[in-house]
């Protein structure tokens, strides 16, 4: 009776994706440690980071031998053979060997993502870093301090081993065979067999042993212990056992194409593994539901006025049962947000080595916890923001010592709860925006127009223009201008929006700022005309009443709104969309102050009707993407409403330049001949 | 067993196919059934903002959001006030889901392969994009439309009203 064994797989592949995760983020770790206190005495104080790569490695292994995937059992026992000369200390983990750590680690994920697939992978880098490794072991170790490890000094960790048994070997009733197996139990071994002394097949003589082995032996055992294996047959053959000599590795593989194609596998697991107490509390609740359901339909079928106050109290239980419900589904799709950002350290990692920066990555607040669909959303956006602090903002070490800042810089992460959003703050001590190159730029691309007198801040929203790009030569790594447009859509599509601000010499700093969820969202229904539509909370700062004094028309054919010292393009939403309004007399209607990307904007509607919690329902599974209109929701009465896309207004009250007047226009330069010259707006 | 499904199953591709045939502006229409996933009553639409007039808004299907196509407009046929006959076709496009409000629906027939005839060269190109074929029944002629050319989603957009249909390649 067999059993299917795939049912199993994809539980496989989700344990070894995250065993790798692990060991990446281990590797980093013990690199950092030895880094910082010269080698073995960061692995002496620190045996658990080696341990739990190893225990990675080990299940990985494991797993994959039992579901028959031999590709990544092989390369994983490889490895951890490696990882015993490592934990063994007889071998420093310094960088190139992290390096190789790390490079094998994306072999293996490579192979495990190709037998998940079922498509090749690249055979030739996997060998090579399987060679490296193997050469690796062979490395024989000097350590800094002669006694610190006794046991390496006296025992190399390799051996070559010259095997010549005599002719007559087979007579004695010894085989050589099981010599060979006798001293793979040992270690690794590399045999080499010497075919020279076989005669032609006339002088053959089967009962007699021609051949000859050379055994390349990694594992730290004694020479007595080696030659204890021979001790049969040493007065029958020629042995030389000798240490043999040892050889660094060289890096030369590139690890791009690997990861690449892992990463485009990688985005989208599919499933959440939740822990068993959340699914406790969620069956409770359904519980509880039922029970109340069942209750108030039995109030239902014998109802008299005098159990009214009873339906009260159910209805009230309900509204309970509903809102805890709804609260413990959201919390099985929360994620920490340590999933997107364990994925930085690697690529600070990788980047600062190759463009020869010093770099040191600080992560704080990875516990926040945020939705699944968030973190596979936002990973892309906050690798790029990260390339892009790498790349501008941190100067070459040489430029820092100049500047009188310690020469590694400093990349910090941080992550925090803040109302209804989670905060993403990216910072690196860098040389911060250069405004007037980023100008100059601008206008060299005309992006704006050469007079334009532009802020600070409206110069630092140029780099999220499309086709924005200050870096002198196109590199793989930025530089080709697509990026922080698409870093801005990415972060808008999630629902959140992201804001930079710099010091001159200092650094710069990305806030992401995000919803905790996509499914629900806390709105504002406003109306239009007949409709309804739906104004995301987080996005209002408040609402007025239209004073028409302080509405005014500047040349342009725009209308502003003073509200205190500023002045809000004003955007007539029933304008906007081509429906009938209860009145166009502005001061009928009520102004909703809304902030984007620190922009503000005025929307002109009907009447705020209350606030409430909106089920998000996608436009686009069914349709496609509406300008100006996020999402669309099912009100209480059974309509569809529309929840309006803020940033998505804005940008089409400036497209289509009827309310045009903020200087910095995000469309195309055709939009700045226009708006040349018109007032700058703070 | 296998060979008697499959038998089945080709007699029913080549030879004959069911359609929900249904009235617009007097004309007889037919889709394929296969296509339809049921038929609603007329239902209170919601507008989408900056879509193209014949998208007259969506609908909430038991909680999926589903866009209704107003397939007088069209197919710029004069526009009708919804009555009691006024229904919504929910057909099943691929992944999506849409609606087509028409008159009335009439009936399912089964059409074989002799009933279908040659459509003729006609005015009006753009709605001849969405005819798959012409048919007789009983004396009249059913227009059998092809959802999937009509239901496209680059047809939901815009855009589709600049470029000529023909020019379009295969959907997404």
């Amino acid at each position: 009776m067999a059993i299917d064994m795939r049912q199993f797989h994809q539980t496989f592949f989700e344990e070894s994706l995250e065993g790798l995760a692990v060991m990446e983020t281990e590797l980093l770790r013990l690199e950092k440690t030895t880094d910082s206190s010269d080698g073995r005495a960061g692995v002496a104080t620190n045996p658990e980071i080696l341990n739990t790569i190893f225990r990675a490695v080990h299940s990985i292994k494991g797993g994959s031998s039992t579901f028959g995937f031999g590709d990544v059992a092989n390369f994983s026992h490889v490895l951890e053979s490696r990882l015993d000369v490592l934990r063994d200390g007889r071998c420093m983990p310094d960088r190139p060997v992290v390096g190789l750590l790390l490079l094998a680690v994306d072999c293996l994920r490579s192979l495990i993502v190709a037998a998940k697939t079922g498509k090749e992978t690249d055979r030739k880098t996997i060998d090579a870093v399987r060679d490296q490794l193997h050469e690796l072991a062979q490395r024989e170790t000097t350590p800094p301090t002669p006694g610190a490890c006794p046991a390496s000094t006296l025992v190399p960790a390799c051996w070559r081993i010259v095997f010549r048994p005599s002719r007559q070997i087979f007579f004695s009733g010894n085989d050589p065979l099981r010599i060979l197996r006798e001293l793979a139990a040992l270690g690794e071994v590399k045999i080499a067999v010497d075919i020279s002394t076989l005669p032609s097949w006339e002088l053959f003589n089967p009962e007699e042993c021609y051949l000859a082995w050379t055994i390349d032996f990694a594992g730290r055992v004694t020479r007595e212990a080696l030659a204890e294996v021979f001790s049969w047959v040493m007065d029958d053959c020629d042995l030389d056992i000798v240490p043999s000599a040892s050889m660094t590795p060289s890096l030369s593989i590139t690890p791009r194409a690997i990861a690449e194609a892992v990463a485009n596998v990688d985005a989208h697991a599919g499933s959440i593994r939740v822990s068993v107490p959340k699914v406790d509390a969620l069956i409770n609740m359904v519980g509880e539901l039922v029970i109340t359901q069942s209750m108030l339909s039995q109030l239902a079928s014998h109802f008299t006025l005098e159990s009214l106050p009873k339906l009260f109290i159910g209805l009230a239980q309900l509204e309970r049962n509903t809102r805890e419900l709804q609260e413990s589904v959201m919390h099985i799709r929360m994620l920490p947000l340590s999933f997107a950002f364990n994925r930085l350290p690697r690529l600070v990692h990788d980047m600062s080595q190759k463009i020869g920066k010093k770099v040191e990555i600080i992560i704080s607040g990875e516990q926040t916890e945020i939705d699944k669909t968030m973190i596979e959303g936002i990973i892309d956006p906050l690798l790029h923001l990260a390339r892009n602090c790498l790349d501008h903002g941190i100067e070459p070490p040489a430029e820092r010592r100049a500047a009188g800042k310690p020469e590694t810089g400093l990349i910090e992460l941080k992550a925090y709860q803040k109302g209804g959003n989670v905060v993403i703050e990216i910072r690196d001590d860098g040389r911060g925006l250069d405004y007037k190159r980023i100008h100059a730029k601008a206008i060299q691309r005309s992006l704006v127009a050469a007079d334009a007198k532009l802020t600070r801040e409206e110069i630092a929203e140029l780099i999220f223009v499309p086709g924005f790009s200050t870096a002198e030569t196109v590199s793989d790594i930025s530089g080709r201008g697509v990026g922080m447009d698409v870093v801005r859509n990415n972060i808008h599509g999630l629902g959140g929006n992201v804001e930079i601000t710099s010091e001159d010499g200092r650094g710069t700093r990305f806030l992401v700022r995000l919803p905790l969820t996509l499914a629900i969202l806390d709105g504002l229904s406003v109306q239009v005309g007949a409709h309804t539509y739906i104004l995301p909370l987080v996005c209002i700062v408040e609402s007025v009443r239209v004073h028409p004094e302080q509405v005014s028309h500047p040349a342009g054919g725009g209308e502003l709104y003073g509200l205190r010292k500023e002045y809000l393009p004003l955007i007539r939403l029933y304008e906007l969309f081509g429906v009938e309004p209860r009145s166009t007399d502005l001061t009928q209607g009520i102004l909703v102050v809304v902030e984007i990307d620190g922009r503000k904007a005025g929307l002109y509607v009907d009447d705020l009707l209350g606030q409430q919690q909106v089920v998000i329902k996608s436009l686009q599974t069914n349709y496609r993407r509406v300008e100006g209109i996020s999402a669309a929701t099912i009100l209480g009465d059974g309509t569809v409403s529309m929840i309006l896309d803020v940033a998505g207004l804005v940008r089409m009250a400036h497209a289509g330049s009827i309310r045009g007047d903020v200087a910095v226009h995000q469309r195309a330069p055709t939009d700045v001949g226009r708006s040349a010259g018109s007032p700058t707006i703070n | 067993m296998d060979t008697a499904l499959a038998l089945d199953h080709h007699r029913l591709q080549s030879s004959e196919e069911q359609y929900l045939t249904f009235q617009l502006d007097g004309q007889e229409y037919g889709i394929a059934i296969l296509k339809v996933q049921e038929i609603k009553g007329w239902d209170k639409i919601t507008p989408i903002p900056n879509s193209p007039p014949y998208v007259s808004g969506v609908l909430n299907l038991r909680g999926v959001i589903v866009p209704v196509i107003e397939l007088r407009k069209r197919f710029n046929l004069p526009a009708a006030k919804p009555d009691a006959f006024t229904v919504i076709v929910v057909v099943n496009v691929g992944e999506r889901l849409a609606g087509i409000v028409v008159d009335s629906v009439s009936d399912v027939i089964r059409l074989g392969a002799e009933q279908h005839c040659a459509s003729p060269e006609y005015e009006g190109q753009r709605e001849r994009e969405f005819i798959q074929g012409m048919a007789q029944v009983e004396g009249r002629l059913l227009v059998l439309l092809d959802v999937d050319r009509l239901l496209k989603p680059e047809m939901l957009t815009e855009r589709a009203e600049a470029t000529p249909l023909s020019a379009q390649t295969s959907a997404r």
